[in-house]
């Protein structure tokens, strides 16, 4: 066989080959392909064309232009307080959960004995349904008979209303999301493990104190799953939903979702923005209004997200890169 | 570097003993922080538990152990709500939505992890923003999809979107791929197995752990979901799943905190227990997601 037969012979199988493996790929992602497409991609477009409609699922949409949009940022009295209780989440929620569970998994990776039982504890809650835990947390800070404001009691203290004191309901959702730490927990946990002691020796030989070590060795070696943690913690709290519908439905003891009222008991306090989202669309039907907010939504999660991401460089070292 | 080195336990050994009665005492006081912490993980269900077993009286006053004890309680719930109904549309829910799951998401994640080719950084981006935005963002043309097909007020909305892949799993389980040496996959290939051969054969064994993670995941978050079950069975008791069925279980009973407890309890429990049996998978699955792709 001459040599540019043997060329050409082998062009072609390596075509051959090529075709095959792009059918394969091609059947391997159609589900996700028709998914993405029908479930993701056409949405996306759909609310951004709903946005500029009257839309009431009944009667088909009508343009009404900018309208949804001009009475969201200029007229509607309840979105700024949705904005303003989703923003205070991300301001107060997501720090004090992150920093708790970090603090938790640091005093774990120290400790000699019962790593696995005490692992076991702190990530049970998290197991638990939100919706049981919502209620669970519901009746312990319950004011009038629940064991937390019992037991202040016998210390003498009169305790305050919790979920059903417009000031205290968001604080209280802060100690449901502290009890569920466990996920991510157990993510700073593994980084922490995952510290090489042999650096940890050397700076400790270097004359470096706990704190020093904390700071030089360990967040450096932990920052990946640290801006994991975060991004992944906005985002939830961007979506922070059922504890927040369940804890003010049950607080106030009404049926849920039959008066408006409900919602965001007490006082607006928990009418953080997913909950107004799903009123205004899922209750009141204005499907075009509740589209323009939830492109208001999409636009922030990814302004968030690119912000986080963008600023991470600065701290964030992965091991291997040469800064 | 060197020389350091074997300094280190001539030094060690040398510590003074205040540096080591130090030691000491923090050692005490983190664990008795930890240990302080672990009892404040464990009185909720401490007190949910005791509250589950006392008369309805006495859970509305300021006691906080049952006397007497009244395990009816656990009975009582069934004849409260129709928690079997519940049980079982959450499970039918749960079991159809992981099993398309799976089938659709692992060839995916196959096909972006293991295999090469032209435009797999772009899928790859496509499935981190499906992942990443919220839910909320494309719910209501899904909800009018699902409207228009006349499957509102059935658990079916929350099932056929599982088996059209999801993101997460997706990602997840190419995390894992990423992790297997790829003669694996050469040495099947070279042998002449097809691609379809190589994910069931090769990968789908060595991937087990990961599989099961994902699906564990998948169960758990159907058991859990509040606000699918919500938007499209709100309306149609019938079709409720435990999640819904719970959270409106206080308001139509109003203030019969015991009963509450005792079917919160219950609800947590097949969660609990399933966790036991397979904590080592569980823990192996989280500690994936938060390692960096």
């Amino acid at each position: 066989m001459s040599s540019e037969a043997l060329v050409a012979a082998r062009r072609g199988a390596r075509r051959r080959s090529h075709w095959r493996r792009r059918r394969s790929v091609a059947l391997l992602l159609t589900p996700w392909a028709i998914g993405f497409t029908v479930f993701f991609a056409y949405p996306l477009v759909a609310s951004a064309y709903f946005s500029f409609t009257h839309y009431d699922l009944l009667s088909s949409q009508t343009w009404i232009g900018l309208e949804n949009y001009e009475f969201l940022f200029h007229h509607d009295p309840q979105i700024w307080t949705a904005v303003q209780n989703t923003l205070w989440l991300i301001v107060f929620m997501v720090p004090s959960v992150v920093l708790f569970a970090l603090g938790i998994s640091l005093l774990m990776a120290r400790a000699r004995r019962g790593l696995g039982v005490m692992r076991t504890i702190f990530y049970l809650p998290a197991l638990a349904p939100i919706v049981a835990s919502t209620l669970g947390f519901v009746y312990l800070f319950n004011p009038a008979t629940g064991p937390v404001n019992a037991i202040l009691a016998k210390f003498g203290i009169e305790g305050p209303l919790w979920f059903n004191s417009p000031t205290l309901a968001k604080p209280t959702l802060v100690l449901l999301a502290m009890w569920a730490v466990g996920n991510t927990m157990i993510i700073f946990l593994a980084a922490v493990l995952d510290v090489p002691t042999s650096l940890l020796e050397s700076a400790e030989l270097d004359g470096a104190g706990p704190l020093r070590r904390f700071i030089h060795v360990t967040l450096p070696t932990i920052s990946p799953v640290l801006l994991f943690a975060i991004v992944v913690g906005v985002i939830d709290a961007l979506q922070y939903f059922t504890q927040a519908y369940v804890a003010a439905s049950v607080a106030q003891g009404g049926q849920p979702g039959e008066s408006v009222g409900a919602l965001g008991y007490p006082q607006g306090s928990t009418l953080f923005y997913p909950v107004y989202l799903y009123e205004q669309a899922f209750t009141r039907f204005n499907m075009g209004y509740a589209s323009a907010m939830s492109m208001v939504m999409l636009v922030v999660a990814l302004a968030l997200t690119l912000l986080i991401l963008r600023n991470s460089r600065r701290w964030v070292y992965y091991q291997g890169d040469s800064r | 570097m060197a020389a350091s080195a074997v300094s280190a336990p001539a030094r060690s050994r040398v510590r003074s003993r205040p540096v080591r009665r130090r030691e000491i005492l923090y050692s005490i006081a983190e664990h008795s922080l930890l240990i302080a912490l672990a009892l404040c993980f464990l009185a909720p269900f401490a007190f949910m538990f005791l509250t589950s077993l006392m008369t309805n009286h006495q859970a509305l006053s300021t006691n906080l152990w049952p006397e007497p004890f009244q395990p009816q309680n656990y009975i009582q719930v069934f004849r409260e709500a129709p928690i079997a109904t519940y049980a079982l549309n959450t499970l039918i829910y749960a079991t159809l939505a992981t099993l398309g799951l799976l089938i659709s998401s692992v060839p995916a994640a196959y096909a972006l992890g293991v295999m090469r080719w032209r435009g797999r950084a772009v899928v790859m981006v496509l499935v981190l923003i499906a992942m990443m935005l919220p839910e909320q963002v494309t719910i209501i043309p899904v909800y009018v999809i699902f409207s228009k097909l006349h499957l509102v007020g059935s658990v079916a909305p929350l099932i056929i979107p599982n088996w059209f892949g999801d993101a997460f799993s997706i990602f997840l389980l190419r995390q894992f791929f990423l992790t297997i040496p790829s003669e694996y996959a050469d040495a099947a290939r070279v042998d002449g197995a097809g691609e379809l051969r190589v994910l069931t054969g090769v990968y789908l064994r060595l991937a087990k752990p990961a599989i099961a993670a994902v699906a564990l995941f998948s169960f758990f978050a159907c058991w859990n979901d509040f606000f699918g079950p919500l938007i499209y069975t709100g309306e149609t008791p019938a079709h409720w799943t435990l999640s819904l069925g719970l959270a409106q279980f206080r308001t139509l009973h109003q203030v019969q905190w015991n009963l509450t407890m005792a079917a919160t309890l219950l609800f947590m429990a097949p969660v609990i227990l399933v966790f036991f049996a397979a904590q080592k998978v569980f823990i192996e699955g989280v500690t994936l997601t938060g390692v960096k792709g």
